[in-house]
Formats: structure tokens, C-alpha cells, sequence
């Protein structure tokens, strides 16, 4: 009986001590899979807009992620509903639309056609406009739209100014 | 310190310190498997010995791999492919036998469903092989990240985005699975450890766990027969073979299972040789690119199957569907509700459920393969919902099936 407790406490204080072990071990092998601190620093790209031609698309590259950057005519402006106009960007008095170029589905990257002016998925098939609203499924929702700070006629991605907090406070961004 | 006597030969000697006679009576001469089998009862030998070829050709792929995103592409493509003696061989053995991997699992299974193999003390066997598609469907895909092309950088891409799962947005999520915000150094780094170590371990130990599984409900037969194998064993013993209901599993049944393989390795060798294409997507010669996807992503023609029924719905209701469609086949043993252990061909509605089965998971496939336009993307649709209600149909027609 008393060699009986001795054992049961042997294995409680066992058990405890490999339970804290094990936990910290967990910790310790989720912190290594985590993004170094070197990529997840590196992050903020200057792009100029001042040379931006309208109707063709730009890319950037932005954390490893493309970002489109159209600047739209004044047709295509006049065209579109109030909700896009409130996703435009107005850079030195020119409607752009800045947004992640992955599709919200499943991450491929849409391409762009200018005739039509909207992008295609290929992955899935899903349609977006120019302003980046969703407009046939899969995607649930529009492209997003990345912190952004307008600097004169550049911008800067990966830091928000009050352009972006006003559309974040509108909703525009999830 | 345990007594010894001197021994006479180099086996009494081994048996013992290591009962190796006794090992070999308990895992081959006494081993009984049924006499009334055919020849797809060879299919988990066959998938034994694609495991070790694998194996065998990633070992010699590996000495020549190199897991970084700048030569990763090359060491596949000019060094292995071209510098190495005989690396094209091993790369090609290595890709053809992942495909067809596939298509013996897929036969093994359907097998398995047909023969009512996962009822009656054989659940584990059915819920460890189902086990054993995850993780060979897991080392397949980490496996087509390595040579770093086009499609190993899209998959990635796509697959890990599955786990923001859906409306949720948990990017985080897949930013630490990733190790970054896009597939770059760390994701190819840990996706080949994950290849070449952690899902190859756990492969070799569910093998175990199903081999393990199989010894106490037996081999199961093509009428489904219960019989006492003691007994069966015991005439057989007594040179009885003919009445025996049952074999050795070697040599005897080895014997079998052997010939299978060797006429299922002349098939997988014209493969290798003069048909490797179907294993290697054009698309992945292109190294990848982070800044353009290819026209059409397509995964390989495995997981088409589930890959169509993520494919006609929105997010998150494909999200579901698709999740739905990767579990569902692990609680087949729970959803037939029928006390029938038999052949479906003597199960009634049953066996029309296997066929229309068989039947849809061939159509999802084609489907996902073509693109998602006009009158594809309905049948397509029509085959996803038809693979849903077909498992939600299960519990209700096994309910009523009459005991035979």
C-alpha cells in the first residue's frame, strides 16, 4: 500500500514534469515554423505613379505578392458604379485601383483584359472589374486592397495612410 | 544471466537469440489467408513493393536534390536529368510510380468497398488504409513541390490557401504553414523535410498498424464466408490442403501474390520507359514564377476527383464540400449500417450505390480536368452534388437491407 502511493506519486510528478516538457516542446516547434524575422520585416515598396499609362496594367511585387496598379481613362471612371469609384485611389487627380493581384478563391493571379477592361482566373474561372469588384463565381469578394500611403504622385505599400483608414473605416476593406 | 546451450548450425544459433524460427511460423509458414481470393487480393503486395521502389529511387534523387529555391530547378532538371548516370531512371521510376501508386490505392479500395472489407473487426484495417491515402496523398504533394516549376509554385500556392479556410481569412495560418506570405526558401525547405523524413516515417508506421490489423479478422474471401481458421488451419496441417479452406501465406500464397506483381511490373516498366509523359507536366518545365500563373492549374489526375467538387460552388460551400469529400470515405465502416458483410453483387441497392459511385468518381475526374466552361462545368456540378447525396443516401438504403 504505502510502496503503492510512492509509485502513484512517482508517476503524478512524472506525468507533470513531461507534461510542462511537452507543452514547451510544442511551443518551441511552432516557433520554428514561424515566418523568420527577416521575411516578415521586409515589407514596404515605394511605386511612382507619375508615368502610369492609362488602361495597362501595372504590376508590383509587394511581400512576394503581386499588386496591380491600373490607371483608368476617364471613360472607363465615368462608367463604373459609386462603389467602385470608392475604391479608386486618387493619385495627383487620377483614379487608379491599387489591389493584391491574387484572386480571393484560391490565390491564382487573374490576368487582365484590356478590351473588356475586367480579369479573368483562369484557376477557377471567376471575373473581377476594373475596380477589382468580384463579378462571377468562386471569389467571394473583391480584391484587396493593400495598407497604402500616397506620398505626392508615389505610394507607399505596406504602410497605411489616412487615404487607406478612410476606407478601412468605410468598410471597403474586411 | 540466461542459460544457453551450444548450437549445431548457424539458424539454431540465430533462433536462439532471435526466434527466428519462430517469427518466420507466426509472419509466413502459419500465416493463413483464404484459398477463395482473386487476383485483386494481390493488390496490397503490389502496393508494398511500388512503396519500395519508391524508396529505392528517392534515395538516389536525393543525393543529387538540392532544396533551394535559386537550384532546386536545376538539380532536378540538368543535373539529375542530365549529369548523373542513370538519373533520368531513377527520376522517371519516380514519378511514374507515385501516379500509379494512385491508381492501385484507388483499386485497393474500391476492392475493399466491393467485398464489404471494412465491417466486422475489420474496421481499423479500413480507417489505417484510409490513413494511409492522407498521408500518401500528403508525401504526393509535398513531392511535387520539390523540382520548383510552374505547378509545383501554383499547387503550393492554391493548396496552402485551403487552410485560410474560406470566409475565416486565417492567413496567419497559412503564413506559418508557409513560413512566409507566398511558397519561397522556407516552404520548399520544409515541404522537402516533410517529403524525404516526417510523412515517409509515418507511412512505414501505418503500414504496420493496417499489416497489424489484418491477423485477428483475417483476410477476407470473395463470398464473404465466415469460417473458423483454427480449424481450417489444423486440416491443412494434416495435409489436408484440398478440403482446407485456407493457405500458408508463404510460400503458397507468396507464390500468388508474386506472379501478380511480376505481371503488374511489366506494366509499370513500359511505363517508365516509353510512356513516363502522363507523370510530368509540360507546365512544370518552367521554373516557377511568383508574378505569373499558368492558363490552366490542374492538379494531378489523383486528386481531380476532389478537386471538382471544390470547383463548381462558391468558397466556402466548396470548402466544405471538398472537406466533406476528404473525410467521408474514413466512416464508411460507420455509415453502412447494414449487418451484410458480403459482395455488393448480393446486397441489393448497394451494389447500384458501388457502381453509381464508381461511376461519379470517374466523371468528377474527367470533369476536373477539362476546363471550367459551358456544359462541363454542369455535368460537373451535377457529379459533386451526386457524390454528396450518394453519401447521404448510404446510412438510409444499408438501413433496409435485408439480412442474407
Amino acid at each position: 500500500m504505502e510502496n503503492e502511493s510512492r509509485r502513484g506519486f512517482m508517476g503524478k510528478a512524472f506525468g507533470a514534469v513531461s507534461g510542462v516538457g511537452a507543452v514547451a516542446s510544442l511551443y518551441a516547434m511552432k516557433r520554428s515554423w514561424d515566418p523568420l524575422p527577416s521575411v516578415a520585416a521586409a515589407g514596404f515598396t515605394t511605386v511612382d505613379l507619375a508615368s502610369a499609362e492609362p488602361n495597362a496594367l501595372v504590376v508590383e511585387k509587394w511581400r512576394g505578392k503581386p499588386i496591380f496598379i491600373l490607371k483608368k481613362t476617364p471613360e472607363m471612371v465615368a462608367a463604373q458604379t459609386e462603389e467602385a469609384t470608392a475604391r479608386d485611389v486618387i493619385v495627383g487627380g487620377e483614379n487608379f485601383l491599387i489591389a493584391i493581384g491574387l484572386c480571393t478563391h484560391l490565390g491564382c493571379i487573374p490576368s487582365y483584359r484590356k478590351d473588356s477592361s475586367d480579369f479573368l482566373c483562369a484557376c477557377h474561372g471567376g471575373k473581377f472589374d476594373s475596380s477589382g469588384i468580384d463579378t462571377q463565381l468562386p471569389p467571394p469578394s473583391p480584391l484587396v486592397i493593400p495598407p497604402f500611403k500616397i506620398d505626392g504622385t508615389t505610394v507607399v505599400l505596406g504602410e497605411e495612410g489616412p487615404e487607406y483608414a478612410k476606407m478601412k473605416e468605410s468598410g471597403l476593406i474586411a | 544471466m540466461a542459460h544457453f546451450e551450444k548450437a549445431n548450425s548457424l539458424n539454431e544459433w540465430l533462433d536462439q537469440r532471435l526466434a527466428v524460427n519462430t517469427l518466420q511460423r507466426v509472419l509466413q509458414t502459419e500465416y493463413w489467408i483464404p484459398k477463395n481470393i482473386n487476383f485483386l487480393w494481390a493488390m496490397g503486395m503490389v502496393l508494398a513493393i511500388t512503396f519500395g521502389i519508391l524508396l529505392v529511387s528517392g534515395i538516389f534523387l536525393l543525393m543529387y536534390y538540392q532544396p533551394n529555391v535559386d537550384t532546386a530547378f536545376d538539380s532536378v532538371n540538368y543535373t539529375i536529368m542530365r549529369e548523373v548516370g542513370f538519373g533520368w531512371l531513377w527520376r522517371h521510376v519516380h514519378a511514374v510510380a507515385a501516379s500509379v501508386v494512385f491508381l492501385i490505392i484507388y483499386i485497393h479500395m474500391f476492392t475493399g468497398i466491393y467485398y464489404g472489407s471494412y465491417k466486422k473487426g475489420r474496421e481499423i484495417i479500413w480507417i489505417s488504409g484510409m490513413l494511409l491515402f492522407v498521408a500518401f496523398s500528403a508525401e504526393a504533394f509535398s513531392g511535387y513541390m520539390l523540382p520548383w516549376g510552374q505547378m509545383s509554385y501554383w499547387a503550393g500556392m492554391v493548396i496552402t490557401n485551403l487552410f485560410s479556410a474560406g470566409s475565416l481569412e486565417l492567413n496567419g495560418v497559412v503564413e506559418w504553414i508557409r513560413g512566409d506570405y507566398v511558397p519561397a526558401q522556407a516552404f520548399l525547405t520544409r515541404f522537402f523535410m516533410l517529403h524525404v523524413l516526417l510523412i515517409p516515417l509515418a507511412i512505414l508506421a501505418l503500414i504496420g498498424v493496417h499489416f497489424g490489423a489484418l491477423r485477428i479478422p483475417h483476410v477476407n474471401n470473395q463470398d464473404g464466408e465466415e469460417f473458423d481458421f483454427d480449424v481450417e488451419a489444423e486440416k491443412y496441417k494434416a495435409g489436408d490442403k484440398k478440403s482446407s479452406k485456407v493457405i500458408a501465406f508463404a510460400n503458397d500464397f507468396l507464390s500468388k501474390d508474386m506472379f501478380v506483381v511480376a505481371v503488374y511490373l511489366v506494366f509499370f516498366f513500359y511505363l517508365v520507359f516509353w510512356n513516363y509523359g502522363f507523370a510530368m507536366d509540360p507546365v512544370n518545365f518552367d521554373p516557377a514564377d511568383g508574378l505569373k500563373t499558368p492558363a490552366h492549374i490542374y492538379p494531378e489526375w489523383y486528386f481531380l476527383w476532389s478537386y471538382e467538387i471544390l470547383r463548381p460552388f462558391s468558397k466556402d460551400i466548396g470548402l466544405i464540400a471538398f472537406a466533406f469529400a476528404q473525410v467521408i470515405f474514413v466512416l464508411l465502416p460507420f455509415l453502412d449500417r447494414s449487418p451484410n458483410a458480403v459482395p455488393a453483387r448480393r446486397r441489393g441497392l448497394f451494389f447500384i450505390w458501388f457502381w453509381l459511385m464508381l461511376i461519379d468518381m470517374i466523371a468528377l475526374t474527367a470533369m476536373g480536368k477539362l476546363p471550367p466552361e459551358g456544359i462541363y462545368s454542369t455535368i460537373g456540378l451535377v457529379a459533386a452534388v451526386a457524390f454528396i447525396l450518394l453519401w447521404i443516401a448510404l446510412p438510409i438504403i444499408t438501413m433496409f437491407e435485408k439480412k442474407v
